[in-house]
């Protein structure tokens, strides 16, 4: 070990410790506490309950599916951007934070504006027999709202910083742009999609803010799991919503290690393509 | 539209394609991010600019907007403070768990915001673990300004020491050591070495830190009771009179917020134009 020439050790990983004890490990300390309080029967219950499961499927699923909704809009952006110069990219390039910068309330009632059956975009989908707004399509159109951003801002870099000569390679030897984009682009870029998709699925699965106003909050139809987590702290229900609260991140947990494991697998295939 | 960079061999058929996916990507990001932020402002002035101030001036509005302006006051220097302290311990020595505090740092950002309020009211509610110790001595935490900023500081915690932990790293100390070596005592050495170096990235770190502070509505909903005047900040205010079908009235305090974010993006693409290499390499998670 280099020698400790500069100041400061102790009294910085004392205070991000300590601070971090008192904010992060404490509270979680509670969490789990608490929820132990209802005990593997209450817990069983808690599971067995038709109105929680089908909140958990519907924060779980939608998140997942916004997600994939999210790797592929998101590289359709993002390649527009990186690959293309053309009039307004910079102010649209600035524009993909939006979600990120607007309070999750506001982006909330914006959209249940939109696409409420009155709405903007609302009252042309109606007659379609398309229902956005207080309907699980609702909630799925604000997840992939909050998540937006990650998949883009993720694959940004990536694709600035491959290499052209892959591709013009595998052209002159005769691929066609569609092989080349499926058989040499798409294999190096799934790692840092995965990345994304693991962002833009922790990001949707505890979104609460953007979701409540859009989805209606209809039992066991638009009713997301966080709000149930808030609906048993309003009834005094602590180790319910601690132990609700404790199902969804380790649901979560398991999840982003399946996410991590599937990427570690797809840079060595990576690596083996090339 | 035109596509002005375009492969050197292309064809009718491949120009199509450049400007298809152009278009699309520019349709897509008009009615998916722009009409809603545009929505937020003529819902606030569906009524006219006359209902507009009203609904600003009155009593609750004034309220949620102070005290959303102080729990941000507290929260952003809290985190300003963590996130140099941990920045500095993590970049400039090696010891035993880097990582994990790293995993640390960044686990606010993997909780539902529910959550990260639920866990402070599980330890200072009135079935808490401190709720009763806390009651006999008349000190409010939840259901009063500090649960909320306690909740503020959850959620915003890994905003600062995000940004600072990769550029630190990049940088390296060598500057710090000559300063030492030249007789600079520790305060000296970060106030005229370390802050100069860093001052973009924490800029920036704070900006997003503030925006997201301001902004949060999940976490401080759950610790804030809903106590008009006394506890609603500006989000909440925009949830109650929503839910109280004063649409002008919660779309005004919404544009209040929606200026605060373009604001953020502003400076945002600002600082990342003007000092990119200054600010680092970021990893996009949670911006």
């Amino acid at each position: 070990m280099r020698r400790r020439t500069l100041p400061g050790f102790g009294i910085g990983l004392g205070y991000a410790l300590a601070y971090l004890g008192l904010i992060v490990l404490l509270p979680l300390a509670a969490l789990a506490w608490k929820a132990t309080g209802i005990g593997l029967h209450g817990l069983l219950h808690l599971l067995e309950s038709p109105r929680t499961l089908a909140a958990l499927r519907l924060s779980f699923g939608g998140a997942l599916l916004a997600a994939l909704l999210n790797v592929f809009i998101g590289l359709l952006v993002a390649w527009a951007l990186v690959r293309y110069r053309f009039p307004g990219r910079r102010l649209l390039d600035a524009l993909i934070d939006l979600p990120f910068a607007l309070p999750t309330a506001v982006a909330g009632i914006a959209l249940t504006a939109l696409y409420a059956p009155n709405g903007w975009l609302g009252r042309w989908l109606a007659p379609m027999g398309i229902q956005v707004a207080y309907a699980p399509l609702g909630v799925l159109l604000a997840m992939v709202f909050v998540g937006f951003p990650f998949v883009v801002r993720t694959l940004q870099p990536v694709l600035q910083s491959l290499e052209r000569d892959v591709e013009e390679a595998a052209e002159s030897l005769g691929a066609t742009r569609r092989q080349t984009f499926l058989r040499v682009i798409l294999p190096m870029l799934v790692p840092t999609l995965l990345t994304g998709f693991a962002l833009a699925l922790a990001r949707a699965v505890g979104e609460y803010g953007s979701v409540i106003f859009i989805a209606g909050n209809i039992p066991m139809r638009s009713e997301i799991a966080p709000l149930l987590i808030v609906q048993k702290l309003e009834e005094f229900d602590y180790a319910g919503a601690a132990a609700l609260g404790v199902v969804m991140l380790v649901f979560s947990f398991v999840l982003l290690v399946l996410i991590a494991l599937l990427q570690h697998w797809s840079r060595r295939w990576a690596e083996h393509a090339a | 539209m035109s596509a002005a960079r375009i492969s050197r061999n292309a064809g009718t058929g491949q120009w199509l394609g450049h400007a298809a996916i152009i278009v699309l990507a520019s349709v897509f990001l008009g009615v998916f991010l722009l009409l809603p932020l545009a929505s937020v402002f003529v819902e606030a002035f569906r009524q006219g600019a006359h209902a507009y101030l009203a609904s600003l001036h009155q009593p609750e509005a004034l309220a949620a907007i102070r005290l959303t302006l102080l729990v941000a006051a507290i929260a952003v220097p809290l985190n300003l403070v963590f996130g140099v302290a941990a920045a500095w311990a993590m970049t400039r020595f090696e010891f035993r768990g880097k990582a994990a505090l790293g995993a640390l740092i960044d686990l606010p950002f993997s909780v539902s915001p529910v959550i990260s309020g639920l866990v402070y009211v599980l330890l200072f509610g009135a079935q808490g673990w401190f709720g009763p110790w806390l009651a006999v001595r008349g000190v409010k935490i939840i259901f009063a300004v500090p649960g909320l900023v306690l909740a503020t500081v959850f959620i915003t915690l890994p905003f600062v020491a995000r940004e600072l932990i990769p550029l630190m790293q990049a940088q390296g100390s060598e500057e710090e050591e000559a300063a030492r070596i030249l007789g600079a005592n520790g305060w000296q050495m970060f106030f005229r070495v370390t802050l100069p170096n860093i001052r973009w990235a924490l800029l920036y770190g704070v900006l997003l830190c503030n925006a997201r502070a301001m902004g949060e509505f999940g976490a401080v909903s759950v610790v804030s009771g809903h106590i008009r005047g006394l506890t609603t900040t500006m989000p909440l205010e925009v949830e109650m009179r929503y839910n109280e079908y004063d649409y002008v009235g919660a779309f005004a305090i919404a544009s209040l917020l929606a200026l605060l974010a373009l604001l953020t993006m502003a400076v945002k693409t600002f600082l990342e134009w003007r000092y990119s290499a200054e600010i680092a390499a970021h990893a996009p998670g949670g911006h």
